[in-house]
């Protein structure tokens, strides 16, 4: 019998990937995953430290505060991108030169580097000199988001529904195109009024790209932080603060690496854990 | 259940319609009775989409009236006209169970619970259904998703008109047969006026009671799948229907008869007059043509067995002619003379029939 052999030569091809796959993630990770169980003063001396960093960085006050501001953040943000982004996408025109000015118009904020968004809302938004500030002042209200906690939230938030709603409104717009007509020639017959054809057609039709929608902007929020900290820099206070920012403040302004390592990873697992979570619950009902 | 007049129906899609190119829909006047089975045949974008969208309500046309049971809705919405279609792919709605997909049309005009449930499963047992009435529509096939439009329309019980949009072109071939027979079989029983669009011969004449044959917005000829066969009006029908179609051989109008070759064609009506210069015609399908030892001299070109039958691709001069022979019939290798029945031997001028 013939002694099969196998051609081993393939493994050349997949090297470039391993190795690209190696110096763009794992290699990275690895380094952070080093510094979150030492201690190291400099010089390249390390010392081993355990969990030590995971325990204290759990049960840190400053931590936790901010991890439920940066959900809340997520969490406010998505519940009025969604449901403004559908809104947008089904009165968008489906045919006619309004299209291209629509899609443009809608794409614009896309564009704008995120620290330009950020320098933008922060003049923008300014009590004294910014437009934005300066209506809401001549309303009568008294506002000023480089003082108060509230204003700084109505802000971030506000810059962020007005950078992001087109992502979610252009992803739902691509999905509602992609619905034959028959489907509305059906419910038309079958007598469906407006809001029967968008519970029972358009959502349900749009689910695959709301998934992704919602996990692209809860990914991205929370992870924010150029345009943040260019508007408020974490202000007034600690009160918009996010979890990036703080572990900016903890890595770059402390320099204390071995918790900094220790929270990118909790981090990155949370932000991990999440989007496993809503993904499941989203597809569950794919399969039947 | 309704009978359906249309009257000068004419519908073009460009706003000003000006020659005759731009209409879709070139002036159409039909009757069908109520409870009728009826077919529109005709090759992709000859028109009959249009029409059934006419019908239905989802096109307004340009001119023209539709009548339903002699009121005119033409004006009406689809939903005001009481009739159901199913679409070339299948529409479920797909977060709804079968039976709520059933219930749809029924909770949409406010119908009470206890008729729709009852509604619901005498026609989800029509169409077998009913073992998967509490599984999600989008689990299922492509066939039992088409079998869930045709109950969304079975399922109001005053439904006017249920039109069939090629509703077999995603169904597997296999699945196809099922659903044809299973399909006559519900209009047998349930009497509905049904409309069926369709390019395919065979669905069209198995279905219909009725077949209408349409090419490029024009009704070429409206009858029974026989008369379609043994009368086409129109040459057209002649070669659209039937495998291989009719032959049509180059002829001359002369002394009352019709000839072909410098040779006299006995006809199924001695052709009168033709306008000068019309284009004539003889046309006689390949079931009428047979094997004789004197008449028609042909060549044979070419015999392919198609099982009971072959078919035998002839030439007479310039003109192919091909014929049917059974089995145990020989056919000569190279000469031999053709014999067409005269009674089903047509003559046409410039494509339509000339009586």
């Amino acid at each position: 019998m013939a002694v099969r052999t196998t051609n081993q030569k393939a493994w050349l091809f997949v090297l470039p990937v391993f190795l690209l796959v190696a110096f763009n993630a794992l290699i990275p990770l690895m380094t952070v995953v080093n510094y979150s169980v030492q201690e190291t003063f400099g010089d390249n001396v390390f010392f081993w430290e355990g969990l030590r960093w995971y325990q204290q960085v759990l049960h840190s006050e400053r931590f936790h505060d901010a991890l439920l501001r940066q959900l809340a953040f997520s969490f406010i943000i998505l519940a009025i991108e969604v449901p403004l982004g559908i809104f947008i996408a089904l009165r968008m025109p489906r045919k006619g030169p309004w299209v291209s000015v629509c899609l443009v118009l809608m794409a614009l904020p896309l564009l704008i580097p995120w620290n330009v968004v950020g320098a933008m809302w922060n003049i923008f938004a300014l009590p004294d000199i910014g437009l934005l500030g300066r209506a809401i002042n001549g309303l009568g209200i008294d506002y000023n988001y480089t003082q108060e906690p509230l204003a700084a939230w109505f802000t971030v938030v506000l810059m962020d529904v007005w950078h992001w709603t087109s992502l979610v409104a252009l992803l739902c717009y691509a999905g509602l195109c992609a619905i034959p007509d028959a489907y509305y020639q059906a419910a038309k017959i079958d007598g469906a009024k407006p809001w029967a054809v968008f519970r029972y057609i358009q959502l349900p039709k749009l689910k695959r790209v709301l998934t992704i929608a919602i996990l692209l902007r809860f990914m991205d929020s929370f992870m924010i932080y150029t345009e943040v900290v260019t508007l408020t820099g974490g202000g007034p206070g600690n009160a918009t603060t996010f979890l990036s920012i703080d572990l900016v403040k903890i890595a770059l302004g402390q320099f204390d690496l071995g918790p900094a390592a220790a929270m990118s990873l909790i981090y990155f697992l949370i932000t991990l854990l999440v989007c496993w979570v809503f993904y499941t619950l989203m597809m569950r009902n794919e399969a039947d | 259940m309704a009978r359906i007049g249309l009257r000068q129906l004419r519908h073009s899609y460009l706003p000003n319609p000006k020659s005759e190119a731009d209409w879709a829909l070139k002036q159409i006047d039909i009757d069908w009775s109520d409870g009728g089975a009826y077919a529109l045949l005709g090759p992709s974008g000859c028109g009959k989409t249009t029409l059934l969208n006419l019908i239905s309500g989802l096109l307004q046309p340009t001119e023209g009236r539709i009548l339903f049971d002699d009121v005119d809705v033409t004006a009406m919405p689809p939903d005001q006209r009481n009739i159901a279609q199913v679409f070339q792919f299948p529409v479920v709605y797909d977060t709804m169970t079968v039976y709520e997909n059933l219930a749809f049309p029924l909770r949409n005009r406010g119908v009470a619970d206890a008729e729709i449930d009852s509604r619901v499963r005498e026609i989800a047992e029509m169409l077998d259904l009913t073992a998967t009435l509490e599984r999600r529509a989008a689990g299922l096939t492509a066939d039992g998703k088409q079998k869930i439009s045709l109950g969304r329309g079975l399922v109001r019980p005053d439904v006017n008109v249920i039109m069939f949009d090629e509703p077999l072109t995603v169904i597997d071939p296999h699945l196809k047969w099922l659903l044809r027979s299973k399909l006559k079989e519900l209009h047998q029983k349930v009497r509905t006026t049904m409309i069926y669009v369709t390019h395919d011969q065979t669905e069209a004449l198995t279905f219909a009671d009725q077949v209408v044959v349409m090419q490029e917005g024009v009704v070429v000829q409206v009858g029974t799948p026989v008369e379609l066969f043994e009368r086409p009006q129109h040459t057209f029908v002649g070669h659209f229907i039937g495998s291989p179609g009719m032959n049509l051989l180059p002829a001359e109008l002369r002394e009352g008869a019709a000839w072909f070759d410098g040779q006299r064609i006995d006809t199924a009506k001695a052709p009168g007059s033709a306008e000068p210069g019309a284009k004539i015609e003889i046309g006689v399908r390949p079931e009428f043509v047979s094997l004789d030892d004197s008449g028609l001299p042909a060549e044979i070109v070419k015999v392919s067995d198609a099982g009971r039958y072959r078919i035998v691709e002839t030439r007479c001069g310039a003109t192919r002619v091909n014929l049917l022979v059974g089995e145990g019939i020989p056919v000569p290798a190279d000469h031999a003379f053709l014999r067409f029945d005269p009674e089903h031997t047509q003559v046409y001028a410039d494509g339509w029939i000339v009586n």
